[in-house]
């Protein structure tokens, strides 16, 4: 209830509707990022927005957002080239050439801190505030722009939805289609510099990798088409914007920005654990269930093996000499075959132990376990790649 | 089985209780199998690669694992050499987990495993084949390096040794990884697709030295998914899909019922059914 | 002795053999870094170690003791098994895995900082940049000798570095080269890579005082990577690795002096100026690519199209 309460907050209202937009736009591109195996460009990406955010001051001579987000989107997309350049006409595999983008940019970004605190005077109140984030100086105006840029990138996303999708799964067959993949890209690349961009307000460049990825990689569990991933993309980047907005606007001291992340950054756990198909615990059961089925298979098939050593398809092997055969006790595994009318007991001796005999449908089945596997190649296909 | 059963149960090192020692006829103490497997089954993230695989390969044979993609060819060679933690079963080298027989097994990975733009000359990386004789921290020496450059000569590329590797082409590139497996010195080798992307030249100077190491008596296992030359290049066959389908003398193994079983009801064979009597 | 005293005495040289240290500490290890493609790891390292730092900050009350390194090298060694775990579950790729982890343990971290130690002079700025000019301020006495406390620490990294890469060499140029051959011969790859990346993490914090997060990601990865398009030995890579370390921390403290600005953040973007460098006059640089693009190719091997295959 007090959370609601400061929903009518004004200022609070403000982050938290601007901590939405961000997210979802991130959301947005970040999917793209992800599937493209891209999710740190969007490191590279905020950490060479910093030079941007100063020499968008040092232009401007004000703290206005729009010089400011024109210059981080300025550097964020030379740090790109100089990725791109590095990868594609050197030896310098992608990482690394991230990694020095990365760092050559934001350490000039610092020099140019410094640089703009010792020589701008009070004016550059708050430049510093684009590290972490300064939820509290976000003004209405802002918002403005923010809806101004995030919408302008969702509605150039929508337009080329067929063209970033295609580009996105298969480049090469989008150039064979004659598609202008390297715009594509180029563009693409920009959209995610953008969505970067109006985030550094809010969350900072350090953190703001994070909204890329995290909301993206949440979806990325549930969703099996693009479409859904990116729609819950988005819903996931909202609702950590608004949730992580409100959490710290109600406890006293918590940055805006960090709190988001975690919320981000729970939602992905979450994802990871409980997504039905994708999701961890479902892969459990999954593993545990085909451990057991492969448990039973080779009882089954080795008390087939021993009954045609014995020429006897009705030849009764002893519990005890199967436990010792597989190296651990097989009593479970057999009666749950004998519940799947596989084996049955057979009666010896009553000092002895339990004596177990294949049924005709548990011979049925482990002539067909060990059918050589061409003959049913259908069945497997899947389990052999 | 009866055998594996017994060893199980006395609580005793198995291979030497079991068909490892029982088959060694010949007087002495060296087991039977160069490589014995033993109910060999591996899985990612609970599908199964490998299902139940025993697979016996005599020593002083040239032996062809074959099968299509995906059948868990490389995945049973990273299970002898550890890099791969079995579901079950168990391996052993000449009678022994593999862990105590290293010194004599030499490993070589396919060509495009490694990134051939790393730093280093084609000697170096036919020395690291001596690494494991040198141990934690020691450095190899002029000796280690001599060594080297020997076995570069036996593969003919004696006069590359101070290449930088990314210079050298696909073909120069296997001959290297082979040269630091004979630089081992070892009595198994271990192979995976030694033939991948080489040139004519290569083959066949790769063809005679396989032949060369099972003249010394020594054992050689190699992934190799050529169908056309497999009865040529090697004496020994073990067809695998996911399961072990046939092992034994490729007279007898590489037979079309065999193939088909192997490689599904579709697969083109030329030349096959004159290789060998249908068993 | 007084002389050197009198050496020491003077704060430029104090910043840059700290600068200097840094570098040839983090550029070692960052050959084998940007060697294993694993560069990335640096950067998610430098952040997440903020937590150690704050957690023994919390427990000991204070700001430098010998678990502030314990608690930096196990929130590194948290970093990167959590982003192992994420890559072997196979739900998301590597990439995504490091950027997933670090943001969270260093949002973890601000918090702690924001809800515990709001006015302690545990700045998350002085993290991120480093104050490298105050490293004179604060002086240890070492035998007869005052020597700035930052100097000291980095020295002993250092040296650890430099024992680990020596004596490890073999190991660890093999572990980077081929993994499955280290694993065959009994290697432990997995360890070596676990202690390269422990060794990152203790020196990021040694790093912290002097020039700060980010920049030292700088130190880790760009001399390593100019050095790789000069040189085709690992053992050059790694002294012109060095090279590039010092000579940055050099030309980086006097361009900081001239113009007034961030010392840590200068000498990072100096290893820029020898990026360049590389590139232009390196044989793997891009004007040599340019140039032997021209040049006629030597005759070409004869490859023969890999013969049939499977179905």
């Amino acid at each position: 209830m007090e959370i609601l309460a400061l929903f009518g907050d004004f200022t609070v209202r403000t982050v938290a509707i601007g901590a939405a937009l961000v997210g979802a736009v991130a959301g947005v591109l970040g999917s793209f990022a992800l599937l493209r195996q891209q999710s740190l460009l969007g490191d590279t990406l905020s950490h060479a927005a910093l030079p941007g955010i100063c020499l968008g001051f040092l232009i401007a001579g004000s703290r206005r957002l729009e010089p400011i987000l024109a210059g981080a989107l300025v550097t964020g997309a030379a740090a790109a080239l100089l990725v791109l350049l590095l990868t594609r006409t050197t030896r310098i595999k992608s990482d690394a050439a991230l990694g020095v983008s990365l760092s050559l940019f934001f350490a000039f970004g610092t020099v140019l801190l410094t640089y703009v605190q010792r020589h701008a005077g009070a004016a550059q109140a708050g430049l510093d505030a684009f590290l972490f984030g300064q939820a509290a100086a976000l003004v209405p105006r802002d918002l403005v722009v923010l809806a101004v840029v995030g919408g302008g990138s969702l509605l150039v996303v929508a337009l080329g939805w067929k063209e970033l999708k295609i580009t996105t799964f298969d480049a090469d067959f989008a150039r064979s289609l004659g598609r202008p993949v390297v715009l594509i890209e180029f563009l693409l690349t920009v959209l995610i510099a953008l969505a970067v961009v109006i985030g550094l307000q809010l969350v900072g460049v350090i953190l703001m990798v994070a909204l890329v990825i995290a909301p993206a990689a949440a979806a990325r569990q549930w969703a099996r088409r693009l479409e859904g991933m990116v729609v819950l993309a988005a819903v996931f980047g909202a609702t950590s914007g608004v949730v992580g907005a409100l959490v710290s606007a109600s406890i006293r001291g918590l940055s805006t920005g960090p709190v988001i992340v975690l919320v981000a950054s729970a939602i992905v756990v979450a994802s990871l654990l409980l997504a039905p198909e994708r999701g961890a615990l479902w892969q459990l059961a999954h593993a545990f269930a085909q451990r057991r089925s492969l448990r039973a298979h080779r009882v089954l098939v080795d008390l087939y093996r021993l009954a045609q050593d014995h020429d006897d398809l009705d030849y009764a092997s002893e519990q005890g000499m199967l436990d010792t055969y597989f190296g651990r006790r097989t009593g479970h595994v057999l009666r749950r075959l004998e519940r799947r009318g596989l084996v049955s007991r057979a009666h010896h001796m009553p000092e002895e132990g339990t004596h177990w005999v294949l049924t005709v449908d548990g011979r049925q089945q482990a002539r067909e376990l060990i059918r050589p596997f061409g003959e049913r190649d259908t069945t497997l296909d899947g389990a052999t790649q | 089985m009866a055998g594996r059963a017994l060893g199980m149960g006395g609580g005793m090192e198995p291979a030497l209780m079991g068909d490892g020692r029982a088959a060694g006829s010949n007087g002495s103490h060296e087991p039977a199998f160069a490589l014995h497997v033993e109910d060999l089954t591996a899985t990612y993230s609970g599908d199964a690669v490998l299902w139940d695989v025993d697979l016996n390969v005599p020593p002083g044979v040239l032996a062809a694992i074959v099968g299509p993609n995906g059948a868990g060819k490389s995945t049973l060679l990273k299970c002898v050499i550890g890099a791969m933690r079995p579901a079950a079963g168990h391996v052993y080298v000449f009678g022994h987990p593999y862990r105590r027989q290293r010194h004599r097994v030499a490993y070589v990975p396919q060509r495009t495993s490694v990134d051939w733009d790393f730093p280093t000359t084609a000697l170096d990386v036919v020395t690291m084949g001596l690494y494991g004789r040198l141990g934690w921290f020691r450095a190899p020496r002029r000796g280690e390096s001599d060594e080297a450059l020997q076995a570069l000569a036996l593969v003919g590329m004696d006069a590359y040794a101070e290449r930088q590797i990314s210079q050298l082409s696909g073909g120069q590139q296997q001959r290297v990884f082979l040269a630091r497996a004979l630089v081992q010195d070892a009595d198994l080798y271990l192979m995976d697709e030694p033939f991948a992307g080489v040139d004519a030249t290569t083959e066949r100077a790769i063809v005679d030295l396989l032949k060369d190491l099972r003249a010394r008596g020594k054992t050689v296992v190699a992934v190799h998914h050529d169908l056309q030359t497999v009865a040529t290049y090697f004496d020994w066959l073990a067809l695998l899909n996911v399961r072990l389908i046939a092992q034994g003398p490729v007279t007898e193994v590489y037979t079309p019922e065999h193939l088909r079983a192997a490689y599904g009801p579709r697969v083109v064979l030329l030349g096959v059914g004159g290789h060998a009597p249908e068993s | 002795m007084t002389g050197l005293q009198g050496w020491l005495d003077q704060p430029g040289v104090t910043i840059v053999l700290v600068g200097a240290l840094v570098g040839v500490a983090a550029s070692l290890l960052g050959a084998f870094l940007v060697l294993r493609r694993e560069s990335m790891l640096s950067d998610a390292i430098s952040h997440s170690v903020l937590i150690g730092i704050v957690l023994a900050y919390l427990i000991t009350g204070a700001l430098d003791t010998p678990l502030h390194v314990v608690g930096a090298a196990l929130a590194g060694l948290l970093t990167v098994w959590l982003t192992d775990v994420l890559v072997r579950s196979r739900r998301v790729k590597s990439d995504a895995a490091i950027g997933l982890v670090f943001p969270a343990l260093f949002a973890v971290a601000v918090l702690l900082i924001n809800v515990y130690a709001r006015d302690v002079h545990l700045d998350t700025d002085a993290v991120l940049l480093g104050e490298i000019g105050f490293a004179w301020l604060d002086v240890v006495r070492v035998g007869p000798l005052e020597v700035a406390r930052s100097l000291v620490t980095m020295l002993v990294i250092t040296l650890v570095n430099l024992a680990f890469v020596v004596f490890l060499y073999k190991e660890l140029k093999l572990a980077t080269f081929d993994g499955m051959l280290a694993t065959a011969l009994g290697f432990r790859p997995g360890l070596v890579g676990y202690a390269l990346l422990a060794l990152v993490s203790v020196t990021a914090v040694g790093a912290f005082d002097a020039v700060g997060a980010i920049l030292f990601v700088a130190f880790v990865i760009v001399p390593p990577t100019a050095a790789y398009l000069v040189t085709d030995r690992l053992w050059r890579m790694l002294v012109l690795g060095c090279v590039v370390a010092v000579g940055s921390s050099i030309g980086g403290y006097a361009l900081a002096v001239a113009y007034d600005v961030s010392i840590g953040g200068a000498m990072a973007s100096a290893t820029g100026a020898f990026l360049l460098l590389a590139l232009i006059v390196g044989k793997h640089g891009i004007v040599a690519r340019a140039l032997r693009r021209r040049a006629p190719r030597p005759p070409p091997v004869v490859h023969v199209p890999e013969a049939g295959g499977a179905p």
